[in-house]
């Protein structure tokens, strides 16, 4: 107990430094794959045809494993002289939350009531409007749940990228197993599931709040 | 009014789901599409605001053909009711209510002013259901919000799919009650699709029975009920459709016609009826032997004379025989 209280507190702020990287890797790269996935999943509900090519593209993303494509970015980086560090990591995680994202919203979408939908468009609302205000709303849960899969999912890969210098949590971890160092390994673990806890009970608190209680029920 | 000129629909060659429809929706009336399931009801009415295309014919609204409109525009101008409510759970009541006032780009003010008006005329209090959500409401009281939902922006036309489908029968009877009383202050032209012959006869100023598309007769529902014009129209009916007629008939009519029987004032087990109340019930009253003596009141609660199943049988036979000789006759 002694020694885990030297260590913290020679560690301490570099733990959280660490944590706060990985946190930014994750966030930055959530942010930009919801960019890019939920406009996709929606547009996929109109087009049967490209719906099942790029789930499927998606799927295989996903079984790729982190290690190699942290690897298969080195050389294609290299070609712009980043071929370690934060950006091949960032789209190598923002590939991973791809699948999550665009198949929960697809399948949310494409799972609203179809007589909620149907009144809606009796009801004279137009395409963009039966979107944003029946839709989306009452597809928000399961796209939520989505998102909270590829941010837990990410948060696990990102320690990977430690190999490729992109820092974060992982260095901790990578280091500790050089070194023999268990407090390292530990410590590095324990910040990464703590992390991991904290971001889904949060977007599980956002969730909350912007649903009403019947379209949760 | 609403007619339909020759309107045909066709999924493919050898599926026709309406073939040659030719009537017209009275302004301010109630015509109910009734049929087997299969028979082109629903196709027909979601042909009115295109959710169904239609392949040959013209549906003219009010002077105006429906090809000739926007969809969007056409959908705006016409009330929309279905069976589930299709209520959206994650917008309140009065989100709900207003939702074409809000596309039309009504002001606040107008839209309170019609929220509060239209929950009045369903008797719920605007500022209690306000805010709250469909899922906090009844089936009986989330139906009655499709049904202002649908008037919300007073278009002059309704189409209603089955609306009270999916309520229990006591719950839907006192609905359809309240939207006649609704309909009797609001005198919208209505497209009221259901497979219930009681609703049917109950809600319709005019029945059209439909099988495989085609019409089998478009007539009033005592009409319908006392002269059949095919064999498909009187199996649809049932062999009980002379009772189902006495439902379109109450104990005023029958005493403007034939008058009551005198009250016997030495029998002791009776029972009381309202002169509004319909013969149907009445003659279920009778048979159920429920007291020895049904008593008639008037409004103001009089007692005004008894009725008898006799009484009944004779009615029915001057309605029936009534007019079979005047129809003769002309």
């Amino acid at each position: 107990m002694e020694q885990w209280a030297r260590f913290l507190e020679i560690n301490a702020p570099r733990i959280l430094e660490l944590t706060l990287d990985h946190a930014v890797l994750v966030s930055l790269a959530i942010v930009v794959a919801l960019l890019i996935g939920v406009p996709l999943g929606i547009y996929l509900t109109t087009n049967e045809y490209l719906a099942g090519t790029v789930l499927q593209v998606a799927s295989v993303t996903l079984t790729i494993p982190s290690l190699a494509l942290f690897g298969i970015m080195i050389p294609i980086f290299s070609l712009i002289n980043k071929g370690i560090g934060f950006l091949p990591a960032f789209v190598a995680l923002v590939l991973y939350s791809q699948l999550p994202i665009i198949r929960n919203t697809y399948t949310a979408i494409k799972n609203v009531n179809p007589e909620m939908r149907d009144a809606a468009i009796g009801m004279g609302m137009k395409t963009h409007q039966r979107l944003w205000r029946v839709e989306i709303p009452n597809a928000m849960p399961v796209i939520m749940a989505g998102i909270r899969t590829a941010v837990v999912l990410n948060i696990g890969i990102a320690v990977i990228a430690a190999y490729i210098g992109a820092g974060g949590l992982g260095v901790l971890i990578t280091q500790g197993i050089s070194r023999g160092d268990n407090y390292l390994i530990i410590s590095g673990s324990l910040a990464v599931a703590l992390l991991a806890i904290i971001a889904d009970g949060l977007l599980l608190l956002i969730q909350k709040r912007f649903t009403t209680k019947a379209v949760v029920e | 009014m609403i007619t339909f000129n020759q309107v045909t629909k066709k999924y493919s060659s050898e599926k026709t789901a309406v073939k040659n429809v030719d009537f017209t929706v009275d302004e301010g009336k109630i015509v109910v599409l009734l049929g087997p399931s299969g028979c082109g009801k629903t196709t027909l009415l979601r042909m009115v605001n295109r959710l169904e295309s239609i392949t040959e014919g013209s549906i003219v609204i009010d002077d105006e053909d429906s090809m000739d409109l926007d969809a969007i525009e056409l959908r705006r101008k016409i009330g929309y009711v279905i069976q589930s409510n299709g209520l959206f759970p994650n917008m309140t009541i009065e989100e709900n209510v207003m939702i074409v006032p809000d596309l039309l780009g009504w002001n606040k003010k107008k839209k309170t002013e019609r929220f509060t008006y239209l929950m009045k005329l369903i008797g719920l209090d605007p500022k209690i259901y306000k805010k709250r959500y469909p899922h906090e409401l009844s089936g009986g009281q989330q139906q009655r919000i499709g049904v202002v939902r649908a008037l919300a922006a007073d278009p002059p036309v309704m189409l209603m799919d089955e609306p009270f489908g999916a309520l229990d029968p006591i719950i839907r009877e006192k609905i359809q009650d309240e939207f006649l009383q609704i309909q009797r202050e609001v005198k919208k032209t209505i497209l009221f699709v259901s497979h219930d012959i009681d609703e049917a006869i109950k809600m319709a100023d005019k029945i059209m029975l439909l099988r495989d598309g085609e019409i089998m007769q478009y007539d009033t529902p005592s009409e319908m009920l006392t002269h059949p014009k095919n064999d498909f129209v009187n199996q649809f009916f049932g062999k009980d459709r002379a009772i189902k007629s006495l439902s379109l008939h109450t104990v005023k009519d029958l005493q403007e016609v034939i008058g009551l029987a005198e009250m016997d004032e030495s029998i002791y087990d009776t029972k009381t009826i309202n002169v509004n109340q319909d013969l149907r019930n009445t003659l279920s009253m009778l048979l159920n032997q429920e007291a020895d003596q049904v008593i008639v009141t008037n409004d103001e609660g009089k007692r005004i004379g008894s009725i008898t199943i006799d009484l009944v049988q004779k009615y029915l036979h001057f309605e029936i025989k009534g007019k079979l000789s005047v129809s003769q006759e002309g």
